[in-house]
Protein backbone atom coordinates (compact mmCIF):
# COMPACT_ATOMS: atom_id res chain seq x y z
CA UNK A 1 0.00 0.00 0.00
CA UNK A 2 1.25 3.45 -0.98
CA UNK A 3 1.45 6.08 1.21
CA UNK A 4 -0.07 9.60 0.62
CA UNK A 5 1.24 11.54 3.52
CA UNK A 6 4.22 13.11 1.74
CA UNK A 7 1.90 14.16 -1.00
CA UNK A 8 -0.75 15.70 1.45
CA UNK A 9 1.93 16.97 3.73
CA UNK A 10 3.29 19.07 0.14
CA UNK A 11 0.14 19.74 -0.77
CA UNK A 12 -0.60 21.60 2.29
CA UNK A 13 2.40 23.10 2.62
CA UNK A 14 2.11 24.41 -1.00
CA UNK A 15 -1.38 25.99 0.27
CA UNK A 16 0.09 27.92 2.91
CA UNK A 17 2.78 29.30 0.71
CA UNK A 18 -0.08 30.81 -1.06
CA UNK A 19 -1.98 31.80 1.86
CA UNK A 20 1.17 33.74 2.89
CA UNK A 21 1.53 35.66 -0.97
CA UNK A 22 -2.39 36.77 -0.73
CA UNK A 23 -1.42 37.20 3.04
CA UNK A 24 1.59 39.42 2.30
CA UNK A 25 -0.68 41.10 -0.38
CA UNK A 26 -2.99 42.35 1.96
CA UNK A 27 -0.79 43.48 4.50
CA UNK A 28 0.88 45.65 2.17
CA UNK A 29 -2.22 47.22 0.58
CA UNK A 30 -3.95 47.66 3.52
CA UNK A 31 -0.84 49.14 4.84
CA UNK A 32 -0.70 51.81 1.35
CA UNK A 33 -4.05 52.93 1.26
CA UNK A 34 -3.61 55.31 3.58
CA UNK A 35 -4.72 58.80 2.27
CA UNK A 36 -1.65 61.40 2.17
CA UNK A 37 1.63 61.11 0.33
CA UNK A 38 3.97 59.16 2.05
CA UNK A 39 7.12 61.54 1.17
CA UNK A 40 5.19 64.65 2.31
CA UNK A 41 4.23 63.05 5.53
CA UNK A 42 7.96 62.44 5.95
CA UNK A 43 9.46 65.72 5.14
CA UNK A 44 6.92 68.04 6.55
CA UNK A 45 4.47 70.61 5.24
CA UNK A 46 7.46 73.10 4.39
CA UNK A 47 8.70 70.74 2.36
CA UNK A 48 10.21 72.39 -0.85
CA UNK A 49 7.84 70.69 -3.69
CA UNK A 50 11.73 69.59 -5.52
CA UNK A 51 12.39 67.69 -2.37
CA UNK A 52 9.12 65.91 -2.05
CA UNK A 53 9.60 64.54 -6.28
CA UNK A 54 13.09 63.46 -5.15
CA UNK A 55 12.22 62.05 -1.89
CA UNK A 56 9.23 60.14 -4.18
CA UNK A 57 11.65 58.58 -6.78
CA UNK A 58 14.33 57.38 -4.39
CA UNK A 59 11.64 55.71 -2.37
CA UNK A 60 9.94 54.62 -5.78
CA UNK A 61 6.55 55.84 -5.14
CA UNK A 62 6.10 57.16 -8.23
CA UNK A 63 5.99 53.58 -9.62
CA UNK A 64 2.93 51.64 -9.90
CA UNK A 65 1.67 49.78 -6.74
CA UNK A 66 2.42 45.55 -7.77
CA UNK A 67 6.20 47.12 -8.37
CA UNK A 68 6.62 48.60 -4.84
CA UNK A 69 4.91 45.76 -3.65
CA UNK A 70 7.61 43.28 -5.33
CA UNK A 71 10.35 45.68 -4.47
CA UNK A 72 9.06 44.94 -0.44
CA UNK A 73 9.06 41.52 -1.01
CA UNK A 74 12.28 40.74 -2.49
CA UNK A 75 13.37 43.58 0.50
CA UNK A 76 11.93 41.22 2.88
CA UNK A 77 14.01 38.10 1.44
CA UNK A 78 17.31 39.87 1.59
CA UNK A 79 16.31 40.92 5.54
CA UNK A 80 15.52 44.54 4.39
CA UNK A 81 12.73 45.47 6.51
CA UNK A 82 13.21 48.99 5.82
CA UNK A 83 13.19 51.92 8.02
CA UNK A 84 11.65 53.25 10.34
CA UNK A 85 9.57 56.69 9.46
CA UNK A 86 9.24 57.71 13.45
CA UNK A 87 12.89 57.68 14.39
CA UNK A 88 14.88 56.42 10.98
CA UNK A 89 16.37 53.63 12.58
CA UNK A 90 16.26 50.26 10.69
CA UNK A 91 12.65 48.13 11.34
CA UNK A 92 15.27 45.34 11.62
CA UNK A 93 17.10 46.71 14.52
CA UNK A 94 13.84 47.93 16.35
CA UNK A 95 12.14 43.86 16.35
CA UNK A 96 15.47 42.25 16.78
CA UNK A 97 15.58 41.94 20.87
CA UNK A 98 11.59 42.49 21.18
CA UNK A 99 10.84 39.56 18.90
CA UNK A 100 13.32 37.35 21.69
CA UNK A 101 11.17 38.91 24.48
CA UNK A 102 7.90 38.04 22.92
CA UNK A 103 9.23 34.70 21.76
CA UNK A 104 9.84 33.85 25.10
CA UNK A 105 6.95 34.89 26.84
CA UNK A 106 4.97 32.72 24.50
CA UNK A 107 8.02 29.84 24.95
CA UNK A 108 6.80 30.02 28.87
CA UNK A 109 3.14 29.91 28.40
CA UNK A 110 3.01 27.03 26.14
CA UNK A 111 5.28 24.89 28.65
CA UNK A 112 2.75 26.52 31.43
CA UNK A 113 -1.04 25.70 29.57
CA UNK A 114 0.03 22.66 27.62
CA UNK A 115 0.73 20.11 30.24
CA UNK A 116 -2.19 22.13 32.74
CA UNK A 117 -4.96 22.32 29.74
CA UNK A 118 -4.13 18.66 28.47
CA UNK A 119 -4.53 16.90 32.17
CA UNK A 120 -8.25 19.18 32.88
CA UNK A 121 -9.41 17.94 29.19
CA UNK A 122 -8.26 14.15 29.48
CA UNK A 123 -9.93 14.05 33.53
CA UNK A 124 -13.30 16.13 32.58
CA UNK A 125 -13.93 13.72 29.42
CA UNK A 126 -12.74 10.74 31.71
CA UNK A 127 -14.89 11.83 34.52
CA UNK A 128 -17.93 13.46 31.80
CA UNK A 129 -20.96 14.64 33.21
CA UNK A 130 -19.74 14.83 37.06
CA UNK A 131 -19.79 17.96 38.87
CA UNK A 132 -15.78 18.48 38.24
CA UNK A 133 -16.73 18.22 34.75
CA UNK A 134 -19.57 20.98 34.75
CA UNK A 135 -17.15 22.96 36.62
CA UNK A 136 -14.40 22.77 34.33
CA UNK A 137 -16.60 23.73 31.34
CA UNK A 138 -18.65 26.46 32.52
CA UNK A 139 -14.75 28.02 33.63
CA UNK A 140 -13.72 27.12 30.22
CA UNK A 141 -16.95 28.82 28.41
CA UNK A 142 -16.65 31.80 31.02
CA UNK A 143 -12.96 32.14 30.04
CA UNK A 144 -13.23 32.02 26.29
CA UNK A 145 -16.46 34.73 26.10
CA UNK A 146 -14.58 37.05 27.65
CA UNK A 147 -11.62 39.74 26.04
CA UNK A 148 -8.51 39.12 27.07
CA UNK A 149 -8.14 42.26 28.60
CA UNK A 150 -11.05 41.43 31.31
CA UNK A 151 -9.17 38.47 31.98
CA UNK A 152 -5.71 40.32 32.76
CA UNK A 153 -7.73 42.71 34.86
CA UNK A 154 -9.35 40.16 37.24
CA UNK A 155 -5.95 38.63 37.51
CA UNK A 156 -4.21 41.72 38.16
CA UNK A 157 -7.36 42.55 40.85
CA UNK A 158 -6.96 39.15 42.26
CA UNK A 159 -3.41 38.83 42.59
CA UNK A 160 -2.02 41.91 43.12
CA UNK A 161 -4.85 44.07 44.54
CA UNK A 162 -6.35 41.46 47.25
CA UNK A 163 -3.42 39.15 47.73
CA UNK A 164 -0.67 41.48 46.86
CA UNK A 165 1.61 38.60 45.43
CA UNK A 166 3.02 40.18 42.32
CA UNK A 167 3.00 43.73 40.96
CA UNK A 168 -0.22 45.33 39.54
CA UNK A 169 0.67 46.97 35.83
CA UNK A 170 4.60 47.53 36.32
CA UNK A 171 6.76 45.32 33.96
CA UNK A 172 10.01 44.87 36.31
CA UNK A 173 13.36 44.89 34.31
CA UNK A 174 15.13 42.95 37.43
CA UNK A 175 15.23 39.67 35.84
CA UNK A 176 18.50 38.53 37.29
CA UNK A 177 17.10 36.84 39.96
CA UNK A 178 14.83 33.33 39.63
CA UNK A 179 12.29 35.67 42.32
CA UNK A 180 12.26 38.85 39.92
CA UNK A 181 12.03 36.85 36.60
CA UNK A 182 8.80 35.02 38.38
CA UNK A 183 7.70 38.14 39.61
CA UNK A 184 8.16 40.21 36.31
CA UNK A 185 6.42 37.33 34.17
CA UNK A 186 3.99 35.93 36.02
CA UNK A 187 0.88 38.42 35.28
CA UNK A 188 1.40 38.06 31.50
CA UNK A 189 1.92 33.90 31.51
CA UNK A 190 -0.80 33.78 34.33
CA UNK A 191 -3.27 35.77 31.60
CA UNK A 192 -1.95 34.20 28.89
CA UNK A 193 -2.18 30.95 30.35
CA UNK A 194 -5.66 31.11 31.05
CA UNK A 195 -7.18 32.05 27.50
CA UNK A 196 -4.82 29.14 25.49
CA UNK A 197 -5.75 26.56 28.23
CA UNK A 198 -9.81 27.52 27.93
CA UNK A 199 -9.58 26.79 24.17
CA UNK A 200 -7.61 23.77 24.90
CA UNK A 201 -9.39 21.97 27.68
CA UNK A 202 -12.51 22.42 25.22
CA UNK A 203 -10.75 20.64 22.69
CA UNK A 204 -8.87 18.16 24.26
CA UNK A 205 -12.47 17.09 25.63
CA UNK A 206 -14.29 17.01 22.88
CA UNK A 207 -11.76 15.11 20.90
CA UNK A 208 -11.86 12.06 23.83
CA UNK A 209 -15.43 12.46 24.18
CA UNK A 210 -15.55 11.33 20.38
CA UNK A 211 -13.43 8.56 20.96
CA UNK A 212 -15.09 7.45 23.94
CA UNK A 213 -18.74 6.95 22.18
CA UNK A 214 -17.22 4.72 19.06
CA UNK A 215 -18.17 1.25 19.51
CA UNK A 216 -14.56 -0.43 20.34
CA UNK A 217 -14.70 2.08 23.30
CA UNK A 218 -17.83 0.33 24.37
CA UNK A 219 -16.58 -3.16 23.93
CA UNK A 220 -14.04 -2.10 26.58
CA UNK A 221 -16.18 -1.02 28.73
CA UNK A 222 -18.36 -4.68 28.98
CA UNK A 223 -15.04 -6.45 29.33
CA UNK A 224 -15.01 -4.62 32.15
CA UNK A 225 -11.87 -2.33 31.72
CA UNK A 226 -11.80 0.51 34.24
CA UNK A 227 -12.91 4.00 34.00
CA UNK A 228 -9.21 5.68 33.72
CA UNK A 229 -8.10 2.30 31.96
CA UNK A 230 -10.99 2.76 29.59
CA UNK A 231 -9.65 6.64 28.67
CA UNK A 232 -6.21 6.51 28.74
CA UNK A 233 -5.48 2.94 26.96
CA UNK A 234 -8.31 2.70 25.06
CA UNK A 235 -9.77 5.76 23.97
CA UNK A 236 -6.58 8.08 24.22
CA UNK A 237 -4.22 7.00 21.40
CA UNK A 238 -6.85 7.48 18.98
CA UNK A 239 -7.54 10.97 19.65
CA UNK A 240 -3.62 11.93 20.10
CA UNK A 241 -4.25 13.69 16.48
CA UNK A 242 -7.29 15.69 17.10
CA UNK A 243 -5.56 16.55 20.27
CA UNK A 244 -2.22 17.34 18.57
CA UNK A 245 -4.41 19.35 16.28
CA UNK A 246 -6.24 21.43 19.54
CA UNK A 247 -3.32 22.20 20.92
CA UNK A 248 -1.63 23.95 17.42
CA UNK A 249 -4.96 25.99 16.85
CA UNK A 250 -5.17 26.86 20.84
CA UNK A 251 -1.33 28.60 20.29
CA UNK A 252 -2.32 30.75 17.62
CA UNK A 253 -4.79 32.27 19.98
CA UNK A 254 -1.05 33.71 21.30
CA UNK A 255 -1.23 35.76 18.11
CA UNK A 256 -4.20 37.76 19.44
CA UNK A 257 -3.49 37.55 23.14
CA UNK A 258 -0.05 39.00 22.98
CA UNK A 259 -1.26 42.18 21.50
CA UNK A 260 -3.14 42.85 24.26
CA UNK A 261 -1.31 41.13 26.93
CA UNK A 262 2.15 42.83 25.98
CA UNK A 263 0.07 46.03 26.03
CA UNK A 264 -1.12 45.83 29.25
CA UNK A 265 1.72 45.04 31.40
CA UNK A 266 4.25 47.20 29.17
CA UNK A 267 5.59 44.13 27.88
CA UNK A 268 8.66 45.01 25.64
CA UNK A 269 7.64 42.54 23.19
CA UNK A 270 6.97 42.92 19.22
CA UNK A 271 3.34 43.55 19.73
CA UNK A 272 3.81 46.04 22.19
CA UNK A 273 6.06 47.63 19.47
CA UNK A 274 2.99 47.64 16.44
CA UNK A 275 0.61 49.04 18.74
CA UNK A 276 2.94 51.69 19.55
CA UNK A 277 4.00 52.14 15.84
CA UNK A 278 -0.16 52.15 14.87
CA UNK A 279 -0.16 55.05 17.20
CA UNK A 280 2.34 56.92 15.16
CA UNK A 281 1.05 55.48 11.55
CA UNK A 282 5.18 54.10 11.32
CA UNK A 283 4.17 52.31 8.47
CA UNK A 284 7.44 49.95 7.56
CA UNK A 285 7.13 48.62 11.08
CA UNK A 286 3.64 48.05 10.65
CA UNK A 287 3.73 46.25 7.71
CA UNK A 288 7.16 44.25 9.32
CA UNK A 289 5.27 43.13 12.31
CA UNK A 290 1.96 42.09 11.02
CA UNK A 291 4.13 40.16 8.59
CA UNK A 292 5.71 38.22 11.80
CA UNK A 293 2.84 37.94 13.01
CA UNK A 294 1.12 36.35 10.10
CA UNK A 295 3.76 33.97 9.32
CA UNK A 296 3.51 32.80 13.05
CA UNK A 297 0.14 32.26 12.93
CA UNK A 298 0.06 30.79 9.40
CA UNK A 299 3.29 28.41 10.46
CA UNK A 300 1.11 27.44 13.70
CA UNK A 301 -1.92 26.48 11.99
CA UNK A 302 -0.18 24.72 8.96
CA UNK A 303 1.44 22.85 12.04
CA UNK A 304 -1.82 21.65 13.42
CA UNK A 305 -2.95 20.47 9.60
CA UNK A 306 0.30 18.51 9.27
CA UNK A 307 0.18 16.77 12.78
CA UNK A 308 -3.11 15.91 12.27
CA UNK A 309 -2.18 14.10 8.97
CA UNK A 310 1.35 12.81 10.54
CA UNK A 311 -0.53 11.23 13.65
CA UNK A 312 -3.51 9.72 11.27
CA UNK A 313 -2.81 5.63 10.99
CA UNK A 314 -5.14 5.82 8.58
CA UNK A 315 -3.09 7.76 6.10
CA UNK A 316 -0.27 5.44 6.44
CA UNK B 1 -41.76 35.04 30.28
CA UNK B 2 -40.14 35.55 33.47
CA UNK B 3 -42.81 33.50 35.77
CA UNK B 4 -42.60 29.90 35.33
CA UNK B 5 -46.09 29.44 34.26
CA UNK B 6 -45.65 32.32 31.34
CA UNK B 7 -42.55 29.96 30.46
CA UNK B 8 -45.28 27.07 30.48
CA UNK B 9 -47.53 28.65 28.36
CA UNK B 10 -44.77 29.53 26.11
CA UNK B 11 -43.22 26.39 25.97
CA UNK B 12 -46.47 25.23 24.78
CA UNK B 13 -47.38 27.71 22.53
CA UNK B 14 -44.06 27.32 20.52
CA UNK B 15 -43.71 24.03 20.85
CA UNK B 16 -39.87 23.82 22.21
CA UNK B 17 -38.33 22.88 25.67
CA UNK B 18 -36.64 25.78 27.09
CA UNK B 19 -34.65 25.55 29.79
CA UNK B 20 -33.46 27.67 32.59
CA UNK B 21 -29.99 28.61 31.80
CA UNK B 22 -31.10 29.51 28.33
CA UNK B 23 -34.09 31.49 29.63
CA UNK B 24 -31.77 33.35 32.47
CA UNK B 25 -29.00 34.14 29.59
CA UNK B 26 -31.88 35.51 27.46
CA UNK B 27 -33.05 38.08 29.88
CA UNK B 28 -29.44 39.10 30.26
CA UNK B 29 -29.39 39.72 26.39
CA UNK B 30 -32.94 40.86 26.07
CA UNK B 31 -31.91 43.52 29.24
CA UNK B 32 -28.74 45.35 27.75
CA UNK B 33 -30.72 45.28 24.19
CA UNK B 34 -33.21 47.43 25.92
CA UNK B 35 -30.55 49.29 27.97
CA UNK B 36 -29.09 50.30 24.44
CA UNK B 37 -32.80 51.07 22.75
CA UNK B 38 -33.22 53.31 25.48
CA UNK B 39 -30.42 54.66 26.72
CA UNK B 40 -31.13 58.28 26.24
CA UNK B 41 -34.20 58.11 28.29
CA UNK B 42 -32.90 56.26 31.20
CA UNK B 43 -29.51 58.05 32.13
CA UNK B 44 -29.79 59.55 35.70
CA UNK B 45 -27.26 61.79 34.59
CA UNK B 46 -25.79 63.46 31.38
CA UNK B 47 -22.60 61.41 30.31
CA UNK B 48 -20.16 64.08 30.20
CA UNK B 49 -21.18 66.07 33.34
CA UNK B 50 -18.97 65.56 36.25
CA UNK B 51 -20.75 65.52 39.23
CA UNK B 52 -18.22 64.05 42.06
CA UNK B 53 -16.21 65.99 43.55
CA UNK B 54 -14.08 63.10 43.73
CA UNK B 55 -12.77 60.39 41.03
CA UNK B 56 -12.90 56.75 41.18
CA UNK B 57 -15.88 57.55 43.63
CA UNK B 58 -17.44 54.42 45.76
CA UNK B 59 -20.86 53.01 44.84
CA UNK B 60 -23.20 54.74 46.86
CA UNK B 61 -27.13 55.80 46.64
CA UNK B 62 -27.49 58.64 43.82
CA UNK B 63 -24.07 57.45 41.78
CA UNK B 64 -25.36 53.36 42.00
CA UNK B 65 -22.15 52.79 39.73
CA UNK B 66 -19.77 54.95 41.38
CA UNK B 67 -18.12 57.83 39.47
CA UNK B 68 -15.01 57.77 36.98
CA UNK B 69 -11.43 59.15 36.35
CA UNK B 70 -13.11 62.53 36.09
CA UNK B 71 -16.12 62.09 38.66
CA UNK B 72 -18.59 60.98 36.03
CA UNK B 73 -21.59 58.79 36.76
CA UNK B 74 -20.45 55.08 35.58
CA UNK B 75 -24.20 54.03 35.64
CA UNK B 76 -25.21 56.94 32.82
CA UNK B 77 -21.88 55.52 31.27
CA UNK B 78 -22.24 52.16 31.27
CA UNK B 79 -25.85 52.50 29.67
CA UNK B 80 -24.43 54.58 27.14
CA UNK B 81 -21.53 52.00 26.33
CA UNK B 82 -24.00 49.81 25.98
CA UNK B 83 -25.80 51.52 22.64
CA UNK B 84 -22.03 51.58 21.29
CA UNK B 85 -21.16 48.41 21.97
CA UNK B 86 -23.92 46.37 20.76
CA UNK B 87 -25.08 48.85 18.34
CA UNK B 88 -21.62 48.59 16.44
CA UNK B 89 -20.95 44.92 16.54
CA UNK B 90 -24.99 43.98 15.55
CA UNK B 91 -24.61 46.23 12.82
CA UNK B 92 -20.96 44.45 11.86
CA UNK B 93 -22.69 41.06 12.51
CA UNK B 94 -25.56 42.11 10.08
CA UNK B 95 -22.94 43.01 7.17
CA UNK B 96 -21.01 40.07 7.72
CA UNK B 97 -23.27 37.08 7.97
CA UNK B 98 -25.60 38.55 5.06
CA UNK B 99 -22.42 39.12 2.64
CA UNK B 100 -20.85 35.65 4.25
CA UNK B 101 -24.01 33.88 3.73
CA UNK B 102 -25.25 34.87 0.18
CA UNK B 103 -21.88 33.84 -1.05
CA UNK B 104 -20.96 30.53 0.68
CA UNK B 105 -24.84 29.72 -0.91
CA UNK B 106 -23.34 30.70 -3.85
CA UNK B 107 -20.46 29.43 -3.82
CA UNK B 108 -22.25 26.23 -3.07
CA UNK B 109 -24.54 26.42 -5.90
CA UNK B 110 -22.35 27.67 -8.34
CA UNK B 111 -19.32 25.08 -7.67
CA UNK B 112 -16.83 24.70 -10.23
CA UNK B 113 -13.99 27.28 -10.53
CA UNK B 114 -15.94 30.01 -8.70
CA UNK B 115 -16.43 27.78 -5.25
CA UNK B 116 -12.88 27.36 -5.56
CA UNK B 117 -11.53 30.64 -6.11
CA UNK B 118 -13.65 32.33 -3.71
CA UNK B 119 -12.81 29.98 -0.56
CA UNK B 120 -9.26 29.89 -1.45
CA UNK B 121 -9.10 33.59 -1.11
CA UNK B 122 -11.47 33.87 1.96
CA UNK B 123 -9.26 31.19 3.38
CA UNK B 124 -6.10 33.18 2.88
CA UNK B 125 -7.76 36.14 4.74
CA UNK B 126 -8.84 34.20 7.58
CA UNK B 127 -5.34 33.34 8.36
CA UNK B 128 -4.65 37.07 9.01
CA UNK B 129 -5.37 37.11 12.95
CA UNK B 130 -8.39 39.49 13.22
CA UNK B 131 -6.79 41.71 16.00
CA UNK B 132 -3.86 42.37 13.39
CA UNK B 133 -6.26 43.08 10.66
CA UNK B 134 -7.98 45.67 12.87
CA UNK B 135 -5.11 47.05 13.94
CA UNK B 136 -3.75 47.18 10.43
CA UNK B 137 -7.20 49.09 8.79
CA UNK B 138 -6.89 51.62 11.60
CA UNK B 139 -3.07 52.32 10.75
CA UNK B 140 -4.12 52.99 7.26
CA UNK B 141 -7.64 54.48 7.73
CA UNK B 142 -7.95 55.91 11.26
CA UNK B 143 -11.21 54.55 13.25
CA UNK B 144 -14.32 56.32 12.99
CA UNK B 145 -17.12 54.51 13.92
CA UNK B 146 -18.45 53.55 10.27
CA UNK B 147 -14.67 51.93 9.29
CA UNK B 148 -15.17 49.97 12.41
CA UNK B 149 -17.95 48.32 11.51
CA UNK B 150 -16.93 47.95 7.77
CA UNK B 151 -13.68 46.28 9.07
CA UNK B 152 -14.65 44.10 11.95
CA UNK B 153 -17.45 42.93 9.22
CA UNK B 154 -14.59 42.04 6.42
CA UNK B 155 -13.02 40.03 9.26
CA UNK B 156 -15.98 37.87 9.57
CA UNK B 157 -17.23 37.80 6.56
CA UNK B 158 -14.92 33.98 5.67
CA UNK B 159 -15.67 32.46 8.76
CA UNK B 160 -19.31 32.82 8.04
CA UNK B 161 -18.87 31.98 4.44
CA UNK B 162 -17.07 29.02 5.45
CA UNK B 163 -19.56 27.93 7.58
CA UNK B 164 -22.84 28.22 5.27
CA UNK B 165 -21.19 27.10 2.24
CA UNK B 166 -20.88 23.64 4.00
CA UNK B 167 -24.52 23.59 5.11
CA UNK B 168 -25.13 25.15 1.57
CA UNK B 169 -23.35 21.99 0.20
CA UNK B 170 -25.30 19.10 1.90
CA UNK B 171 -28.65 20.79 0.58
CA UNK B 172 -27.34 21.03 -3.01
CA UNK B 173 -27.22 17.92 -3.01
CA UNK B 174 -30.97 17.36 -2.22
CA UNK B 175 -33.41 16.36 -5.01
CA UNK B 176 -35.61 18.82 -4.57
CA UNK B 177 -32.39 21.56 -5.70
CA UNK B 178 -31.94 19.26 -8.61
CA UNK B 179 -36.18 19.14 -9.61
CA UNK B 180 -35.78 23.27 -8.94
CA UNK B 181 -32.68 23.29 -11.16
CA UNK B 182 -34.64 21.36 -14.01
CA UNK B 183 -37.87 23.79 -13.49
CA UNK B 184 -34.80 26.33 -15.37
CA UNK B 185 -34.79 28.59 -11.51
CA UNK B 186 -32.60 31.18 -11.76
CA UNK B 187 -29.60 31.50 -9.03
CA UNK B 188 -31.53 34.02 -6.48
CA UNK B 189 -34.33 31.85 -6.56
CA UNK B 190 -32.41 28.70 -5.76
CA UNK B 191 -30.57 30.48 -2.99
CA UNK B 192 -33.44 32.67 -1.42
CA UNK B 193 -36.32 30.21 -1.51
CA UNK B 194 -34.36 26.53 -1.61
CA UNK B 195 -31.46 26.67 0.24
CA UNK B 196 -32.09 29.30 2.98
CA UNK B 197 -34.97 28.32 4.58
CA UNK B 198 -33.52 24.87 5.01
CA UNK B 199 -30.43 26.18 6.86
CA UNK B 200 -31.88 29.28 8.49
CA UNK B 201 -31.84 27.92 12.08
CA UNK B 202 -28.05 26.81 12.70
CA UNK B 203 -27.18 30.34 10.12
CA UNK B 204 -28.52 32.45 13.09
CA UNK B 205 -26.75 30.36 15.60
CA UNK B 206 -23.88 31.04 14.11
CA UNK B 207 -25.04 34.66 14.00
CA UNK B 208 -24.93 34.69 17.66
CA UNK B 209 -21.59 33.00 17.81
CA UNK B 210 -19.94 35.72 15.77
CA UNK B 211 -21.54 38.62 17.09
CA UNK B 212 -19.66 37.45 20.21
CA UNK B 213 -16.56 37.35 18.22
CA UNK B 214 -16.93 40.96 17.36
CA UNK B 215 -17.65 42.18 21.11
CA UNK B 216 -14.57 40.92 22.00
CA UNK B 217 -12.62 42.51 18.70
CA UNK B 218 -14.35 45.74 19.36
CA UNK B 219 -14.10 45.69 22.97
CA UNK B 220 -9.97 44.70 22.56
CA UNK B 221 -9.60 47.27 19.69
CA UNK B 222 -11.07 49.79 21.89
CA UNK B 223 -9.21 48.86 24.86
CA UNK B 224 -5.89 49.69 23.24
CA UNK B 225 -7.18 52.71 22.70
CA UNK B 226 -7.73 52.58 18.78
CA UNK B 227 -11.32 51.25 18.81
CA UNK B 228 -14.25 53.47 19.37
CA UNK B 229 -13.09 57.32 20.01
CA UNK B 230 -13.88 59.70 22.51
CA UNK B 231 -16.00 61.37 23.35
CA UNK B 232 -17.96 58.41 21.81
CA UNK B 233 -17.29 55.40 24.95
CA UNK B 234 -18.28 51.99 24.57
CA UNK B 235 -17.54 49.30 27.12
CA UNK B 236 -14.06 48.43 25.90
CA UNK B 237 -12.98 52.19 26.35
CA UNK B 238 -14.26 52.41 30.05
CA UNK B 239 -12.40 50.02 31.03
CA UNK B 240 -9.43 51.64 29.27
CA UNK B 241 -10.12 55.26 30.98
CA UNK B 242 -10.72 53.91 33.99
CA UNK B 243 -7.25 51.65 34.35
CA UNK B 244 -5.85 53.74 36.49
CA UNK B 245 -8.58 52.78 39.08
CA UNK B 246 -7.67 48.84 38.73
CA UNK B 247 -5.03 49.44 41.85
CA UNK B 248 -7.69 50.08 44.33
CA UNK B 249 -10.01 47.96 42.75
CA UNK B 250 -12.42 51.22 41.47
CA UNK B 251 -15.98 50.19 40.13
CA UNK B 252 -15.75 52.15 37.36
CA UNK B 253 -13.04 49.67 36.22
CA UNK B 254 -14.68 46.87 37.34
CA UNK B 255 -18.39 47.25 36.05
CA UNK B 256 -17.40 47.98 32.37
CA UNK B 257 -15.68 44.53 32.56
CA UNK B 258 -18.73 42.53 33.89
CA UNK B 259 -20.81 44.05 31.57
CA UNK B 260 -18.88 42.51 28.49
CA UNK B 261 -18.78 39.27 30.10
CA UNK B 262 -22.34 39.22 31.07
CA UNK B 263 -23.21 40.12 27.96
CA UNK B 264 -20.83 37.49 25.96
CA UNK B 265 -21.37 35.10 28.40
CA UNK B 266 -25.74 35.23 28.11
CA UNK B 267 -24.71 35.02 23.88
CA UNK B 268 -22.87 31.94 24.39
CA UNK B 269 -24.96 30.10 26.56
CA UNK B 270 -27.85 31.49 25.00
CA UNK B 271 -27.21 29.72 22.05
CA UNK B 272 -25.63 26.37 23.98
CA UNK B 273 -29.08 26.20 25.12
CA UNK B 274 -31.42 27.14 22.12
CA UNK B 275 -33.86 23.45 21.95
CA UNK B 276 -32.40 21.16 19.34
CA UNK B 277 -35.01 22.39 17.00
CA UNK B 278 -33.46 25.52 15.85
CA UNK B 279 -29.82 24.61 16.54
CA UNK B 280 -29.45 21.25 14.46
CA UNK B 281 -32.10 21.90 11.47
CA UNK B 282 -30.32 20.61 9.10
CA UNK B 283 -26.50 20.69 10.27
CA UNK B 284 -24.14 18.61 9.09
Amino acid sequence: MKTRVPSLILGRLFIALITLTIVSFAVFFATTLLPGDTATILLGQSATPEAIAGLRTAMHLDEPALLRFLYWIVGLFQGDLGTSYANHVPVATLIGGRLLNTLKLAGLTTLVSVPLALTLGITAAMWRRTLYDRIVTIATIGIISVPEFVIATSAVLVFAVYLKWLPALSFTYDVNSFSGLLRAYAMPVITLTFGVSAQMIRMTRAAVIETLNTPYVEMALLKGASRPRLVLRHALPNALSPIANAVALSLSYLVGGVIIVETIFNYPGIAKLMVDAVSTRDLPLIQSCAMIFCVGYLLLITTADIVAILSNPRLR
Amino acid sequence: MKTPSATGTLAAWSGYRINLVGLVSFCVVLFWALMALLAPYITPHSVGAMIDMDYFGPMRPGLWLGSDYLGRDMLSRVIFGARYTVGISLAAVSIACFTGVVLGMTSAVLGGTVDMVVSRLLDAMNSIPSKLFGLMVVAAVGSSIPVLILTMSVIYIPGSYRFSRALAVNIDTMDFIMVARIRGERLPYLIGSEILPNIIGPVLADLGLRFVFIVLLLSGLSFLGLGVQPPYADWGALVRENIGGLPFAAPAVIVPSLAIASLTISVNLLIDNLPQKIRDRSAP
